[in-house]
């Protein structure tokens, strides 16, 4: 069994239209959408849920007024200001809250609960190229990065006992707590990045960490041809590094028009884009010697 | 005024949006800031070039047992809900990446072994930015934040970016793409949110989410539609049926890409774009003005 | 001596599992009495961060004294160490089938972490 996660350091690259295109190519995997702040590749993928399971992600406190003796403890010792008092009435804002539990602890009349803040859901799904995991996180969520650890190991149980031969998982953008989730123990990580100053600020980003962690790293430009100095920087980029380069994919219109068709580009279209995104496949599948 | 820009998707030109509002404003005679709190992939430099005349590290406080004083009692293991600190034995492990820095430990321990210890998280940079033409300033204000590679915690540096935020006429804050705790914290003592997005399914699916997240923390947000034009009308129909205003659209531009994709300044470059973006900022102004009367 | 195993399901015939800080069961199984008995890890497993940690001193406040499990990562391992728990590489198999290879002498002491941490 491998596992291919596809990142990007900076959003928007094309990563999940890349990630649905090879899903359709490989015909059957298992695939894991570790993007969960913004999860988007279930919209082309069409899975039928199976299965829902709610997530907590953490601790938040909750503060019982009727309880409350007003001593001011918590607001002392709050370092993340989630506290606040008002004409002797304290309050505890969760979205500041990081549930750290030092108000609970130190209430001298047990006022403060610290309770499950349940934040998502995750989902295993059907989809016409085998199972697939994913979850959506709420509004202001925290800790992605337990529920993407969540998702992977789902996604490893299934193909596991499913005999399924890859993983391909849509990773999360950054450098921080999701990402490394993401990535961890994986086989191999695609960077898709474009040929922009910032894409390539990022996709040194990304590779330093990937290098951290001792995995793999092919790269792929989409959009190459926008700019094509920028390309060759990146190019030279992936050769001092002594990285894989995977392909290249043309801009194409195509690749927003499969979107809102909620279809991946090579099925929906036979474009440059499309004709691209084969080639980068073929090339990672040989690549990394994944049995499709 | 404190303005954030945030997307729920990354990707969708929010950085271009900030760093051009930033500048528009500075030529426009205000004083401006660009605060950049996407610590994890800060871009905002790459335009805008400031000359950084201050750095300063992150640090987070991690405990440093004093083995003298401690006998093992657990106290601090128990505290811990980051699972920072365990008791073994008569060994007490202290994992400093893990660490919160809420302090509960130095709190707790009853003999007082623990003192706090600065580690290294991150680093902030300030300085100017001198890429636009405005006579008689001295330049875009410019923050921003770096979280260190192999740091999985965001929100210590975002915290700390958002402290040094002087009180100025136009301060615009780059916020993380997303709708975690550490867009929360980046957006949440914003004036006004402004989601930059895309017209289409994945631009939408993630604005949904973003403007959800905004609301849940009474701030006004307007939308920005950047690459207008493309993609479909799923985005303008949301906006109408949630009452939120779109304040500018942003036509799909090659020459836009081009400018970006060298790492420049759009304003200085594109008289169509710098137009928008003047526009965008009178009435990002009036509505914050109407909001506080 | 109590050995802890690592196991998929609260029985000696569940495959082991092959990693530490996030397996749902342990099989403890007594040198002396000869004897299983299944010990729950689910409230460690579910730790945002730092499972291996606490799983650790799970093993430890149960007076185990060496584990059998696929991979430990760093922090698990120190915590480990600090809990005087050998650690053995265990390959793959029935619980029952890794003691036995135990028992004989087959299976191998690991003298580190082999993964990363964060490994799922």
């Amino acid at each position: 069994m491998k596992e291919l996660v596809i990142i990007s350091g900076k959003g928007g690259t094309g990563k999940t239209s890349i990630a649905a295109s090879f899903a359709h190519l490989a015909g059957n995997l298992v695939t894991a959408d570790c993007d969960v702040d913004a999860a988007n590749l279930h919209l082309v993928m069409s899975p039928v849920v199976r299965r829902a399971t709610g997530f907590s992600g953490g601790k938040t406190a909750v503060l019982d007024q009727g309880m409350c003796s007003g001593c001011g403890k918590c607001l002392e010792l709050c370092r993340y200001d989630a506290v606040s008092e008002e004409d002797g009435i304290y309050k505890i804002d969760k979205t500041a809250c990081e549930g750290c539990g030092v108000c609970a602890y130190f209430c001298p009349v047990k006022a403060i609960d610290m309770v499950d803040d349940e934040n998502g859901e995750w989902y295993v799904s059907d989809t016409a190229y085998g199972p697939m995991v994913h979850a959506r996180l709420n509004a202001g969520g925290e800790n992605s990065g337990k529920l993407v650890t969540l998702v992977r190991g789902q996604a490893r149980r299934i193909a596991k006992d499913g005999d399924f031969k890859v993983i391909l998982v849509d990773g999360s953008p950054g450098i921080g707590c999701p990402v490394i989730a993401s990535i961890t123990g994986a086989d191999a990580i695609l960077a898709v990045t474009e040929p922009s100053m910032s894409g390539l600020h990022d996709l040194k980003r990304v590779v330093g960490l990937a290098g951290h962690f001792g995995i793999r790293v092919l790269v792929a430009v989409n959009k190459f041809d926008i700019n094509p100095d920028m390309t060759d920087k990146v190019l030279e980029f992936v050769k001092n590094e002594q990285l894989e380069m995977a392909g290249r994919v043309h801009y194409d219109i195509d690749v927003t028009l499969a979107q809102v068709e909620g279809k991946s580009v090579v099925e929906f279209s036979d474009g440059r884009a499309a004709s691209d995104i084969r080639e980068l496949w073929r090339n990672t599948a040989e690549s990394l010697e994944l049995e499709v | 005024m404190k303005i954030a820009i945030a997307s729920g998707k990354g990707g969708t030109g929010k950085t271009t949006v900030a760093v051009n509002l930033a500048a528009i404003a500075q030529l426009n005679g205000k004083r401006s800031v660009y605060v950049d709190c996407d610590v994890e992939e800060p871009n905002g430099h790459i335009f805008l070039k400031p000359e950084i005349d201050s750095q300063q590290t992150v640090t987070n406080p991690v405990p440093v047992i004093d083995d003298e004083k401690c006998d093992s009692c657990g106290e601090c293991g128990k505290i811990c809900h980051f699972n920072a600190i365990a008791v073994i034995l008569d060994s007490v492990l202290v994992f400093p990446e893990l660490c919160h820095g809420c302090g509960g430990c130095f709190h707790a321990c009853p003999k007082g072994a623990i003192t706090e210890s600065p580690r290294e998280v991150g680093k902030i940079e300030a300085g100017r930015s001198y890429q636009v033409e405005a006579s008689g300033k001295e330049g875009i204000g410019f923050i921003h934040g770096i979280l260190n590679l192999n740091e999985a915690m965001a929100v210590p540096v975002i915290r700390a970016v958002r402290k040094m935020i002087p009180e100025s006429e136009w301060v615009v804050i780059d916020a993380p793409p997303g709708t975690s705790c550490s867009m929360v914290a980046t957006v949440r003592d914003a004036d006004y949110v402004l989601l930059v997005t895309e017209p289409t399914p994945f631009g939408l699916h993630d604005l949904e989410l973003a403007y959800r997240t905004v609301r849940d923390l009474d701030i006004t947000a307007g939308v920005v539609v950047n690459r207008a034009g493309t993609g479909d009308s799923g985005v303008g129909e949301f906006c109408a049926r949630e009452g939120i205003e779109i304040l500018a659209e942003i036509p799909e531009s090659r020459e836009i890409a081009e400018i970006y994709s060298r790492g420049s300044v759009i304003i200085n470059e594109d008289e169509g774009f710098a137009s928008i973006m003047a526009e965008l900022m009178k009435k990002v102004e009036k509505r914050i003005m109407a909001e506080q009367r | 001596m109590k050995i802890a195993i690592t196991a998929v399901g609260p029985s000696e015939e569940d495959e082991m599992d092959q990693r530490f800080g996030r397996t749902k069961y342990f099989m403890i199984y007594d040198t002396e009495a000869g004897e299983y008995q299944s010990l729950s890890n689910s409230s460690a497993a579910a730790e945002s961060q730092g499972a291996g940690i606490r799983t650790g001193e799970l093993l430890s406040n149960n007076g185990v004294g060496a584990l059998i499990t696929g991979h430990v990562g760093p922090k698990a391992f120190s915590t480990l160490i600090a809990a005087k728990i050998k650690v053995f590489s265990g390959g793959k198999g029935k619980v029952s089938e890794i003691v036995s290879r135990y028992l004989a002498g087959e299976l191998k002491e690991t003298k580190g972490p082999d993964v990363n941490s964060h490994w799922t």
